[in-house]
């Protein structure tokens, strides 16, 4: 059936059965049909194993050194407050007193700088348990409506913060916007106001592409549920930069959000007077809130993990390579190994 | 005249097409067999109504209508589609963790993957379609006139003309011919593969009816059978100037077979188009699975409880977790607003809202299975065939066949054999004969040595030197042998004898009954000469190979038969009085035709001379007997001679001639003829009784032995596969004797081995005469035990292990041996023993033997044939291969790779198979690491999400993660990976043993690369998050949110898998490094580029690179580190297994490095040393392993 061709073959004669007018089945050489392309062929060599195995190590431990040093230069202060906070007499209810729109909520304290930090010093507050990346609620916003006016109506996905009871839309929609972090902290040293700038904290592109200059906050916490903070209804959602940053779903439980920057030098054992609102709940959920001074390296802030992890790797790769020489020194010549046959019987073994 | 005319139809006395008398006429008419054709009224209104199909092919699977339905249908005959299905539609309910369209696409793209393949294969077939239905056919008029039309215009019952060389567009009833007898010759190549050419004949009522006038007036009705795919059979009678006339096959051309050697025939069609037999007959290649897919698919069951179990895990602790949301009246985690929810997140229905969390989770996790996996394995298999099918190495230039895969469904398990059942002729041997001894009145001829004489010869080196004498003997005769060479080689010839060749013969004292025998030779056959007009050669077409190494050697000799007219044939011989070339005419009379019950053929000429002659040649066991008392004055030599022939695996007949008196010729003839011309059912029996009153008081020329050659290389592609351990088992339907000595030239039996004869022979002459049939039975299932048994305790009992033992079993011992008391003894003895060879064994018990060792070894096994007897035998086995030589298309339509000879067996297995097996086993793990690596970093950033079902990475990077930034490498692995190379391979045939034992892909090898797997998710997760989530990530004070994590996680998941990869292959070419560095490329370029879409698309991928990782320090180092730390595991355990525990391509890999180094020293030194030769350290080595081996098997 394969070959149906050629109505007109055949030559004239007696011998037309013999002659075969077909073309040769014979398949074309070319090295990419019989496979031979040329191709290295990397064989783990003692030579090579250990030679990857010293390289790691020599490219890994400086860079875990350089790592390390980068994170030990860093100074951070981190001051937990949540439990601090709180009145003696409302230390068993704190929630209650969360929730009051009557309590002081304002609460001082004073923490001393142990190193010198220079500037910038970034401020960030530091929630614990807090689940910015349930499924809920990182789906529970509408970038559509955060960009352009005419968006306001807002989605499914928004609820239950999508509407007001009159059926007005809220801008911006969505729990996490409801649920922003609205904890306020002001500073002082040497009886000296520290500026916390709060200009450029969050990621330009979503200043300039997510968030419209010409949508307003409206209708904002004015439901019977109120949440986090509240927003100047007068100032365009592209300037609010509190809110952009806290819209930008942390991607663990345990976060930091940059809160600002302080632009000034602290010098070592400065004592920095700090005024904290204590307003937004993380008592229901048991979670604890701290406040962040941190200056950065190249690297960011203050992490060991990178530069212990690289060292570790190093460090392994280095004793493999000691090992394995150490081996090739006891067992020269493996191919007159006859445990070295072992395959067959083993693997015979594992097979049924 | 006198006589009758001779019936051509008979000519053929090697009838491949089995005469089936014709019982069932008298169905004609009934169900089944209710077709009526009105022969050149096709517009007659009877015709009209029964409306029978036009002669329109398509063979497309789709019509441009159904193509749609009917493709999807075919796809999701597969469950795993069927599952992404439901994935992807219940993605539309809130239930889904990423958004419909990412789960959707990537479906649809591997979907429309496949069905763009069926597509273009269908559009292949319909190109043919359409060539073939446009083909012009010459249709008789109304104006009583032929003209063009085109095939699939003829309608049944159109009266057409084809020509010379043509093809038939249809199945056509053959009413008349250019030869006045209404013959014509076809070649039926393209149905059953045989080069040769087949004679139809019409009736003879209708072969006058042959030039346009008459043809006007032939109005006839065909009533016969309904369309049925049966080649071989055709019942039907013809109506015609108000008779009845039965018509069989012989009247019947059918679709796609060419006229030939007739310049034009005239017909009616009767089947047109799909109703045509060869059309009944297309079938589609038969479909297996391999053992490796079988695996897999339980693999896949193994991660479906995985991804069942991680949801349920999830959604467990999600429903805790979301219960806890509403504790003593208190909302916990206000934020998600637990107090106004869907079911979903509800805390008073936590339990509720767990269950559904359940399909969520089984959607999330659902990457553990890879959506790719089938459609991948399906192409890179598909690949593979194609190299199959280009391998330089495995086309055969006489032939001009390559190597064919037809499936691509079993290309790994050719990696896996374990036993090969191989028939013997035409598959082992050439099955084209060869001349190459022959016994003249009582005298040997022919020096030539068999490879069978070879073998036996140096089995018998130092103790039996007298068994041969026979050979020297015909040779020796203390002549000095003339020299000079006889190079030029003629098929079917391998006859060397200075005695009586050029010529010579004259001067033996005999010469009388030389020329006698070969004239015998070369008129006593049905071979058809063809003379080619500008070299004057001759070429035979014969039915048999047997016959044609006859007329060969008869030529080559000096007696050449030239012509065969309808009545006489012409030959040419040297007269050796005169010492010149004459012609010489014979008269045929009478074919007596062979048949495998007469085991002889005659025939009756009258010579020029007017003597009458019957010429005789058959098989030694009927034609001894039938010698006359003056004629057997050589016997006993000649039967000595045949003895010895058969010893040496030659094929002997016997050669005899008869003087006929007149008288006694008439009379017979009239008995004769009367029984050719009777229509009773008993015909072929009067027949033969008539030819056998005169096949007697023969006088004995001599006899004649050809040799069915080994194929080329057979000896050394046993000795290979038998090296790579995998065990051969011959499957035969010759003598034991035949079958012993083959066994030894192709180096199936050694010397030194011990052989187990099985055989029930000395029993049927003690006991089958006097006993009946139950207590023959009885009696022989128990000899039959017996032997088994002592077999068995033979080899227990046998010290030296390394002395391998044969099995030789006989046809009837075979039959008790399958029975199922004895089957697993026999199968044990069998096992234990290196070879196997079953003699006289039917199609029917080649099958069953094929299913035992199947079925109860539990292992891979592969049957080899070429003929129609090894269909069955072919189906049976896992897998079946067909060797395309010349018994026919049938054992290559029923195989699953098709090689035109037995030595590209090793090719194919230990070069195709070995490569494919761990192609296929490396990719489907690697497959599975990759899925679980990618799935698991998913699960553990839900146990840090809360279980909620939220994924850490942006819908599309995931639905892309399949078919972009994983997938090419993978299949480049599938196709072009290579262990070592095919040169290796076939030198270390030891290497095999991987397949065999299948070390790639067992379970421990699985499971390890799903625990690499596992560990790499582990790592990547810990590694990313630890290092840079916590703290500012950049210089600048930002810190790393949601969006990032997951590109950062995702780089090193890309990296890894794409680096693993690169360090699991062996094989290196650019096509590799394009594919996974592109891969990697491709994830930074889709990332900037996706990035820079609107962010309402983009969403949390937003600039992401661009912005805020690029210019992250940390960002780079931890990929580096992530990717480091999660390859080192798999680096390490390879670096100490290749030293401690190497595996046989290791071990070779690692020689053929040290081989490089050696050799360039020893080129350094000048020292030309050959590449092949191994050095004496590491032939001990392999010998060491061979010996092993040796030693593990037995």
């Amino acid at each position: 059936m394969a070959d149906r061709g050629g109505t007109g073959s055949g030559g004239g004669g007696g011998q037309g059965a013999l002659e075969t007018a077909k073309k040769s089945r014979k398949p074309k050489y070319s090295r990419f049909s019989q496979q031979e392309l040329p191709a290295c062929k990397p064989i783990l060599t003692p030579g090579w194993v250990i030679t990857t195995f010293i390289s790691i190590g020599v490219v890994f431990i400086p860079i875990g050194l350089a790592s390390l040093f980068a994170s030990q230069r860093v100074t951070e202060i981190v001051y937990q407050y949540d439990s601090d906070c709180i009145p003696p007499e409302f230390s068993d209810d704190s929630v209650e007193f969360i929730k009051s729109d009557k309590t002081n909520k304002t609460c001082t304290r004073t923490i001393t700088v142990p190193k010198q930090m220079k500037s910038p010093i970034y401020v960030y507050y530091q929630l614990n348990n807090f689940y910015q990346n349930h499924r809920r609620y990182v789906k529970s916003r509408d970038d559509k409506q955060l960009w352009s006016k005419e968006d306001e109506t807002s989605s499914q996905e928004c609820k239950p913060e999508d509407f007001t009871a009159n059926g007005q839309p809220i801008v911006p929609c969505g729990l996490i916007a409801w649920s922003l972090f609205n904890d306020t902290y002001k500073f002082r040293v040497n009886d000296k106001v520290l500026e916390v700038n709060k200009k450029n904290i969050a990621w330009s592109s979503d200043r300039d592409h997510k968030f419209g200059s010409d949508v307003y906050p409206k209708n904002f916490q004015s439901g019977t549920l109120i949440g986090g903070g509240k927003l100047n209804s007068s100032i365009p959602l592209n300037q609010q930069e509190d809110l952009i940053v806290w819209m930008r779903p942390a991607a663990l439980p345990t976060f930091r959000k940059l809160y600002g920057k302080i632009e000034t030098d602290l010098e070592a054992n400065d004592k920095i007077y700090i005024v904290i609102e204590n307003n937004y709940n993380t008592y229901s959920f048991g979670g604890k809130k701290k406040l962040v001074l941190s200056t950065t390296s190249w690297m960011g802030g203050k992490n060991d993990f990178l530069g212990l992890a690289y060292l570790t790797v190093g460090g392994l790769c280095l004793f493999l390579a000691i090992s394995f020489i150490l081996v090739y020194v006891l067992k020269p010549r493996p191919l007159g190994d006859p445990s070295y046959l072992s395959w067959n019987r083993n693997a015979a073994g594992i097979l049924n | 005249m006198s006589r009758p005319k001779i019936r051509w139809s008979k000519l053929y006395s090697f009838s491949c097409i089995p005469l089936r008398r014709a019982p069932r006429h008298a169905q004609v008419g009934q169900r089944g067999y209710s077709r009526v054709v009105h022969c050149n009224e096709p517009d007659n209104p009877e015709a009209l109504q029964s409306n029978y199909r036009g002669n329109y092919v398509s063979t497309t699977k789709y019509t441009a209508t159904n193509f749609i339905p009917k493709s999807l249908f075919e796809q999701f005959r597969r469950v795993a589609n069927i599952y992404f299905l439901v994935v992807a539609c219940v993605s539309f309910s809130p239930l889904a963790p990423y958004t419909a369209l990412s789960v959707l696409a990537p479906l649809v793209v591997v979907i429309g993957a496949t069905m763009a393949k069926e597509a273009v294969e269908d559009w292949r077939r319909r190109k043919q379609d359409i060539e073939a239905n446009n083909r012009k056919a010459e249709v008789y008029g109304k104006d009583h006139n032929f003209h063009e039309t085109r095939w699939k215009n003829l309608r049944v019952g159109d009266l057409i003309r084809v020509h010379k060389d043509e093809y038939f567009p249809a199945d056509i009833f053959l009413i008349s011919s250019s030869y006045e007898d209404g013959i014509c010759y076809v070649e039926t190549m393209n149905l059953d593969g045989e080069t040769n050419l087949k004679l139809k004949q019409s009736l003879e009522v209708t072969s006058s009816i042959c030039d346009e006038v008459s043809l006007e007036d032939f109005k006839a009705i065909i009533r016969c059978e309904d369309p049925n795919e049966n080649l071989y059979s055709f019942v039907g009678n013809l109506q015609y100037s108000g008779k009845e006339y039965p018509l069989s096959l012989k009247q019947i051309l059918l679709r796609d077979s060419k006229l030939k050697n007739t310049d034009y025939v005239h017909g009616v069609v009767v089947f047109t188009g799909h109703d045509t037999k060869v059309m009944k007959n297309a079938t589609d290649p038969p479909s297996k699975r391999s053992k490796i897919e079988r695996r897999m698919d339980r693999v896949i069951y193994v991660l479906f409880s995985t991804l069942i179990t991680i949801s349920f895990v999830g959604s467990f602790f999600f429903g805790t977790q979301t219960g806890r949301d509403l504790s003593d009246g208190k909302y916990r985690r206000w934020y998600i607003c637990p107090s106004d929810t869907t079911v979903f997140f509800d805390p008073r229905r936590a339990s509720l809202a767990a269950l559904f969390h359940f399909l969520t989770g089984l959607m999330l996790y659902g990457y553990l299975i890879p959506i790719s996996l089938y459609v991948s394995i399906e192409f890179v298999k598909v690949l593979q065939s194609i190299f199959i099918n280009q391998d330089l190495d495995m086309y055969h230039d006489e032939t001009d066949r390559p190597a064919r895969a037809r499936t691509s469904n079993l290309n790994e398990e050719l990696g896996q054999i374990d036993t090969i059942l191989s028939d013997k002729t035409g598959t082992l041997t050439c099955n084209s004969m060869e001349f190459i001894k022959c016994s003249i009145a009582g005298v040997a001829y022919g020096r030539g040595e068999t490879e069978v004489e070879r073998a036996v010869a140096g089995r018998h080196k130092d103790s039996d030197v007298e068994s041969f004498e026979i050979y020297t003997d015909a040779s020796g005769q203390g002549q000095v042998v003339d020299t000079h060479s006889y190079t030029r080689h003629v098929k079917g010839f391998n006859f060397e004898d200075e005695r009586i060749m050029h010529g010579q013969w004259v001067n033996e004292p005999n010469h009388g009954i030389i020329q006698k025998f070969f004239q015998v030779l070369a008129i006593c056959h049905t071979v058809i000469p063809e003379v080619n007009n500008q070299t004057g050669e001759i070429y035979y077409e014969a039915e048999s190979p047997d016959e044609a190494a006859f007329v060969v050697a008869a030529r080559e000799l000096g007696f050449e038969f030239f012509e065969r007219k309808q009545m006489s044939l012409s030959m040419r011989e040297i007269d050796f009085e005169k010492g010149t070339k004459v012609d010489r005419n014979y008269e045929l009379l009478h074919i007596l035709e062979f048949s495998s019950t007469r085991k002889r053929m005659s025939v009756i000429v009258k010579s020029e001379e007017g003597r009458l002659l019957l010429l005789s040649k058959g098989a030694d066991s009927v034609m001894l007997e039938r010698l006359s008392k003056d004629g057997r004055s050589f016997l006993s030599d000649t039967r000595s001679h045949i003895n010895k022939y058969s010893e040496a695996g030659l094929r002997t007949l016997v050669i005899a001639y008869r003087d006929l008196g007149e008288d006694e010729y008439r009379i017979w003839e009239d008995e004769f003829v009367n029984a050719k011309a009777s229509i009773s059912a008993e015909r072929d029996a009067l027949i033969d009784s008539a030819a056998e009153k005169i096949e007697k008081d023969l006088n004995l020329l001599g006899a004649t032995a050809v040799e069915d050659k080994l194929q080329k290389g057979v000896p050394e592609c046993i000795e290979k596969l038998e090296g790579a351990g995998i065990k051969i088992w011959v499957l035969t339907g010759d003598k034991m004797e035949t079958a012993v000595n083959i066994g030894y030239a192709c180096k199936l039996l050694r010397q030194g081995m011990k052989l187990i004869v099985i055989t029930l022979d000395a029993l049927d002459e003690n006991h089958e005469k006097d006993m009946d049939k139950e207590a023959v039975v009885k009696v022989s299932s128990e000899a039959v035990r017996n032997q088994i048994q002592n077999g068995i305790s033979q080899i227990l009992s046998s010290k030296e292990t390394a002395a391998s033992f044969g099995l030789i079993i006989d046809g009837k011992s075979l039959n008790f041996a399958l029975k199922k008391e004895l089957e697993d003894s026999f199968l044990d003895l069998a096992t234990r023993c290196a070879s196997v060879i079953c003699c006289r064994s039917s199609p029917k018990q080649k099958a069953l033997v094929t299913r035992l060792v199947k079925v109860k070894t539990g292992k891979t096994t592969l049957s080899i044939g070429d003929g129609a007897n090894d269909v069955s035998m072919l189906q049976e086995a896992d897998v079946g291969i067909g060797i395309s030589g010349v018994e026919g298309m049938q054992a290559v339509m029923a195989s699953d790779f098709a090689i035109a000879q037995f030595q590209f067996l090793q090719r194919l297995l230990l070069v195709h198979g070995h490569w494919c097996y761990r192609r296929i086993a490396m990719m489907i793990c690697y497959f599975f690491y990759k899925n679980i690596t990618f799935g698991f970093t998913l699960f553990w950033f839900e146990a840090y999400a809360s279980f909620s079902g939220q994924p850490a990475y942006n819908d599309w990077y995931m639905s892309f993660y399949n078919v972009f930034f994983t997938s090419l490498p993978v299949i480049a692995l599938g196709v072009f990976d290579q262990d070592v190379s095919a040169r290796l391979c076939l030198k270390n045939p030891l290497l095999y043993q991987e397949g065999m034992q299948n070390v790639l892909f067992n379970w421990p090898r699985i499971l390890g690369w799903m625990c690499n797997g596992v560990g790499s998710s582990v790592i990547i997760f810990f590694c990313t998050t630890n290092a840079i989530i916590g703290q500012a990530f950049r210089g600048d004070g930002q810190v790393a949110d949601y969006g990032i994590l997951g590109v950062t996680m995702y780089t090193c998941v890309v990296w890894t898998v794409n680096c693993q990869m690169a360090l699991s292959i062996n094989y290196f070419t650019w096509i590799q490094h394009v594919f996974i560095w592109g891969s990697i490329a491709f994830w930074y370029l889709f990332l900037v580029v996706y990035g820079f879409l609107t962010p309402t698309l983009s969403t949390t991928a937003y600039m992401v690179l661009v912005e805020a990782c690029a210019p992250s320090f940390l960002y780079w180092l931890s990929t580096l580190l992530v990717v480091v730390s999660s390859l080192l595991p798999y680096f390490s355990y390879r670096a100490f297994q290749t030293w401690f525990k190497p595996m046989p391509h290791d071990i070779i890999q690692r020689r053929r490095k040290w081989l490089e180094i050696s050799e360039n020293k020893s080129v350094n030194k000048n020292e030309k040393e050959d590449s092949g030769e191994l050095p004496a350290r590491v032939k001990n080595k392999l010998k060491h392993l061979e010996e092993n081996l040796r030693h593990t098997r037995s």
